[in-house]
Order: structure tokens, then C-alpha cells, then sequence
């Protein structure tokens, strides 16, 4: 009896540990931000770009409208690529694009507003990216569609014309 | 001997360092249990980028404040989930994670006390 316990439960510790590291192999490795939960946006104080004037995270997003916040910078190689999208879907007017200057001079945020268009309605200045963390965002570019002061979906990364695709059925 | 006290000197002053370094600061404690989220397996401490220097600033910022460790951890995992934190707390995701172990040593333990004690 004493003999059989011994290799028994070193089977079994070895099968406990095979399972775990075999189910280990199905899980991906790569980090995926939860983009689906809704969330409330957060409160914050920041300066507008073109007036410098303070403003409060409560005076800009309306109860009942649909905004896209996008953070973006002058420096981020994708930002230049989505920016014509942005132009897009500002014309359409469907949703508030509201923008946020991610650790950027402004002089040169300024004439890349000028190169390529302004589809903002309101920008917001993060000098040091600490806005961009109460926001829970990763970096730049990265948008957020708020409705009823919530976040319904947060696109990590530069859009592309599916995912306006997507943000116009989900505005609909 | 002469070599063996230039040695000494350079230990000491190595050791002399990193005490300095690590009695004035919570932020670094704090940042090495966060995991920076845009690296491959670096935490907020030892990484230089956009996102880590930022959080380090909030972290900063929240001291300064007055919230405790955890306050901050919390604050942290609120926004941007578990995952930022490399301390996982005791839920139904990893609770094989905090149990294998000490399941592991009383097996093992069972095992020794078995084969080795008992036999005498």
C-alpha cells in the first residue's frame, strides 16, 4: 500500500500541473484591453487648446449626444493616417469629436491642425499624459465613444474606415 | 591588497547607492508593482515610455494627495483592470494560482512524512 501512494501522487501532481500548463498554451499571450465595458467618464479640470481657457469635464460632454474623444498628437505617425477619417466623420455631423493633445508642443500641434484640418469641436490639452490616464488610455491614438456621460467602446490604435463603419451603426 | 581594498571600496559605494535610493522613495515601490501595459514584461518601474512616464507622474500625484498604496492600486485597477497589477488578488479567475502552491506543499510534505518518518 505504501509503495502505491508514492508514485500515485506523483502522477497525480504531474497531471495537475500538465493540465494547468496545457490549458496555458490555449490562453493568448498578448495583452487585450477590455474595449466593451461601459464605463463613466471621468471628472477632470483641463485647459482648451486655442483659448487656454479652464475647462470642466462637466461642461463639455451634454447629456444626450454622442461624442467621440480622440487623443491624438502631432508627433504620432497613425494619428496623421486617421486624421482624414475624423475630417469624415465631423462632416457628416453625427457625432461630437472632441480632441485631446497628448504630450505635445503646441506650435507644432497647431500647424498639423493647419496641414490636415480641424475635425474637433472642442480640443483638450494633457501636457504630461496624466489626462490620458484617468481616461484609462494606453497612448496615442486611441478614441472613445461616450453617450449619456459613458464610455460604450474605446478603439485602441488608429481607426480605420471598418471602425467608422462600426461607430456609425453604433450612433445610429 | 591593494586590489582587495579598491574592491572594497567600489562594494561599498555600489551599496551605498542603491541604500540611497531606496529609503526616500514609495513612487518606485509603488511603480515596480505595475505592470506598464504597452511593454513586453517590464513593469511601470523600469520602463521609459509615454504611458510609463505618465503613470509615474499620476503615482506622483496621488501621493501627494494623500492616498495610501492600496488607494492607488485601486485607483489603478478601476481603470485600467486587473492585469495592471502584479499582485492578483484572491478571486475565482486565480484562486488555482494562490491554492496549487500550498495544495503542491502538503503533498509533498504527506509524501516525506509518509516515506521518511513513518518507516522509522
Amino acid at each position: 500500500m505504501k509503495n502505491k501512494i508514492l508514485p500515485f501522487s506523483v502522477i497525480i501532481i504531474f497531471g495537475i500541473i500538465f493540465f494547468i500548463f496545457y490549458k496555458g498554451l490555449e490562453d493568448s499571450k498578448i495583452y487585450t484591453p477590455d474595449v466593451n465595458t461601459k464605463k463613466e467618464i471621468p471628472v477632470f479640470n483641463t485647459k482648451e487648446f486655442f483659448s487656454g481657457e479652464n475647462l470642466k469635464s462637466s461642461s463639455i460632454f451634454e447629456l444626450d449626444k454622442v461624442y467621440l474623444l480622440n487623443i491624438w498628437s502631432s508627433w504620432c505617425v497613425p494619428c496623421r493616417q486617421e486624421h482624414p477619417l475624423l475630417m469624415n466623420l465631423n462632416s457628416e455631423n453625427k457625432v461630437n469629436i472632441i480632441g485631446m493633445n497628448y504630450k505635445d508642443n503646441l506650435k507644432n500641434a497647431e500647424n498639423f491642425l493647419i496641414e490636415l484640418g480641424n475635425p474637433y469641436k472642442k480640443i483638450l490639452i494633457d501636457l504630461d499624459g496624466t489626462l490620458a490616464i484617468e481616461w484609462g488610455a494606453y497612448g496615442v491614438p486611441e478614441s472613445f465613444l461616450i453617450y449619456n456621460n459613458e464610455i460604450i467602446k474605446k478603439y485602441v490604435g488608429p481607426l480605420n474606415q471598418e471602425l467608422v463603419d462600426e461607430i456609425n451603426l453604433l450612433i445610429k | 591588497m591593494k586590489l582587495l581594498r579598491f574592491f572594497l571600496i567600489v562594494i561599498l559605494l555600489f551599496s551605498l547607492n542603491s541604500l540611497n535610493a531606496e529609503e526616500n522613495d514609495k513612487r518606485n515601490e509603488i511603480t515596480k508593482n505595475l505592470r506598464c501595459l504597452i511593454c513586453q514584461g517590464q513593469s511601470v518601474y523600469d520602463s521609459d515610455s509615454e504611458f510609463a512616464n505618465s503613470l509615474k507622474i499620476v503615482v506622483d500625484k496621488k501621493l501627494q494627495e494623500g492616498l495610501s498604496e492600496d488607494q492607488i492600486y485601486e485607483y489603478f485597477k478601476t481603470k485600467y483592470g486587473e492585469w495592471i497589477l502584479y499582485d492578483p488578488s484572491l478571486n475565482k479567475n486565480t484562486y488555482i494560482l494562490w491554492l496549487l502552491p500550498i495544495l503542491i506543499f502538503l503533498i509533498g510534505g504527506a509524501i516525506i512524512y509518509k516515506s521518511f518518518i513513518v518507516k522509522k
